[in-house]
């Protein structure tokens, strides 16, 4: 990316989360994260790819505020983050659902917790639930939904407490194929809605370069970012011309060919 | 609405038979024919001239009811018992969810019940009448050392094993230390707990009945010996019938509690 086009990007959207110098070696002495620098910015959807094991999990739980760093900070809306905050909702590769709590208790969780009144977050809960496409699953326990219907829970809880940035580990990893590339078009169409900051981790390169704004290559463990990738597909087309688009296609070659040096 | 409306036509598809031979009632008759059949049979053959056959142990049963020494029986037997296991719920559910909350508390604690588990508890016994003489207080304490061991140690493990992305969950949605425990550590484990409760209370009526038996021979232990010691086997065998009736009520009084509070039909294997 030139300078030029950086500076273009900058201004256009302020960064949501800034990522600066973070380190973490875990307990055992694994270095996951090397001083690594990065900013995401606001109402976009970001990208994380790399190879398994980079420290891509690690990276999101310590913007959640869920792991501390080793050094390093991580700045959310222009606050250094020291823990868990209002402005930060997660989305889990393995949804996270309580199994004793039906769909509409399993939504409204994160308003329960805050001390929302009952109808008050039900009537909300109910909301995202329908905006999900969930709409008569209300009363439904975890264990009487597909995974993928599952993820559609706990992106619901994640929305239900408006928060301005979604951190997203591999959400669609534990969902078949068709369902994934439903989620995907849902998803654009979310981004399109909400103008919230979506941080998203995955491992297939197809899916970064379909649904993201900003695609952050990362290296083998210890992490450093490799390369940034702005896909430039024009969206609001047919998902089936954009999959055969040659920008599209020429864009995953692209990261294809920078994340194959990693094998071994 | 189509995935639970499924269900529940699938469940409506089978008959009305079916679905009286599939009640959980029925599968409970049904064993608890057989198992008196063979008892029946098994002490008319006779292995044992101190085997009596069900039928006679029933109307021995029937007697002891009748003549009101059960009655009696069971409430001295009941004290102990009583006040023993409400202690072990109470203490070692909070105990064993203390233990599996606070890492220090488990090093404290832990190895003491792991012991308790293990360790012959008959043999504990005279030192227990040593200590605190051959009344109730040493009988109490049979069924607690027979009853909290399993109840701690389960409460420990439910609560160690909380899932820990339900726990990344109440963190990143900002649950206090409270809401996690209470909302999120306690429901994901109370199936554990509850395991560990019908396995204490059955160990706590073997403690009542090993503290009667051992210490002295006071109520339903007094039936046993005192008939054994005559050789009416019948009514010895009504008596060990009464407390195991007994035992068995109780565990499926707290299945019940424990389907009220926590649902765990609904979780079912996710
Ligand atoms: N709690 C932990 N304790 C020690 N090491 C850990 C811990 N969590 C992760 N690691 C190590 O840190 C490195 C990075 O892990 P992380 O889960 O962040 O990778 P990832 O990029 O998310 O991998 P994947 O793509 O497979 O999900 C790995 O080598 C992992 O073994
Ligand atoms: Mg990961």
């Amino acid at each position: 990316m030139s300078p030029a086009a950086a500076r273009k990007i900058e201004a256009r959207h302020r960064p949501m989360v800034e990522v600066r110098h973070l380190s973490k070696i875990y307990a055992g002495g694994v270095e996951a994260l090397n001083a690594i620098s990065v900013d995401f910015p606001e109402g976009q959807l970001t990208s994380l790819l790399g190879p398994s094991g980079c420290g891509k999990t690690t990276l999101l739980k310590i913007i959640a505020g869920l792991i501390p760093a080793t050094s390093g900070e991580v700045m959310v809306d222009g606050r250094p983050v020291t823990g868990p905050g209002p402005e930060r909702a997660f989305v889990f590769q393995d949804f996270a659902l309580m199994p004793w709590a039906n769909v509409l208790r399993n939504v409204a969780f994160g308003l329960e917790l805050k001390g929302v009144a009952q109808s008050e977050r039900e009537a909300v809960a109910e909301k995202h639930i329908a905006s999900v496409g969930l709409g008569g699953f209300e009363h439904a326990f975890p264990h009487e939904l597909s995974g993928g219907m599952r993820q559609r829970v706990g992106l619901a809880r994640a929305l239900a407490v408006n928060a301005k940035v979604l951190l997203m580990d591999e959400p669609f990893s534990a969902v078949d194929e068709q369902t994934r590339r439903k989620f995907q078009e849902d998803l654009l169409e979310l981004i399109a809605r909400e103008h919230k900051t979506f941080l998203f981790v995955t491992h297939s390169i197809e899916e970064a370069v379909y649904v993201s704004d900003r695609i952050v290559i990362l290296s083998k463990r210890p992490s450093q970012v490799s390369a940034i990738v702005e896909p430039e597909i024009g969206r609001g087309r047919d998902p089936d011309q954009i999959r055969r688009d040659s920008a599209y296609l020429d864009t995953v070659e692209t990261i294809w060919q920078s994340l194959k040096r990693y094998l071994d | 609405m189509t995935l639970i409306a499924e269900t529940k036509a699938y469940a409506h598809r089978g008959s009305a038979w079916g679905d009286i031979l599939r009640h959980p009632a029925t599968l409970w008759l049904i064993s608890a024919v057989i198992v008196a059949g063979a008892w029946e049979i098994a002490g008319r053959w006779p292995i044992s001239p101190a085997f009596p056959p069900f039928s006679d142990t029933m109307s021995a049963l029937a007697g002891l009811i009748a003549d009101g020494t059960l009655g009696k029986a069971l409430i001295i037997t009941l004290k102990p018992l009583a006040i023993g296991l409400i202690a072990s719920v109470v203490m070692g559910v909070g105990l064993g969810v203390l233990m599996g909350l606070n890492r220090f508390a488990e090093w404290l604690g832990s190895p003491i019940f792991v012991i308790a588990q293990s360790a012959p508890l008959a043999a504990l016994i005279p030192i227990l009448t040593f200590a605190y003489g051959i009344g109730l207080t040493a009988k109490i304490l049979t069924v607690c050392i027979m009853a909290m061991p399993v109840i701690v140690l389960n409460s420990l493990n439910a609560v160690r094993h909380t899932p820990a992305t339900l726990l990344d969950m109440g963190h990143s949605f900002l649950a206090t230390r409270r809401q996690i425990i209470f909302k999120i550590i306690l429901p994901a484990a109370s199936p554990v707990i509850f395991a560990g409760l019908r396995l204490g209370c059955a160990a706590g009526f073997i403690g009542v009945i090993l503290a009667e038996l051992l210490i002295t021979p006071t109520g339903i232990g007094d039936i046993i010996t005192y008939n054994q010691s005559v050789a009416e086997y019948e009514k010895m065998y009504a008596a060990i019938f009464a407390i195991m009736a007994l035992s068995v009520l109780l565990i499926s009084l707290l299945e019940m509690i424990e389907t009220a509070l926590f649902h765990p039909e609904k979780r079912a294997q996710s």
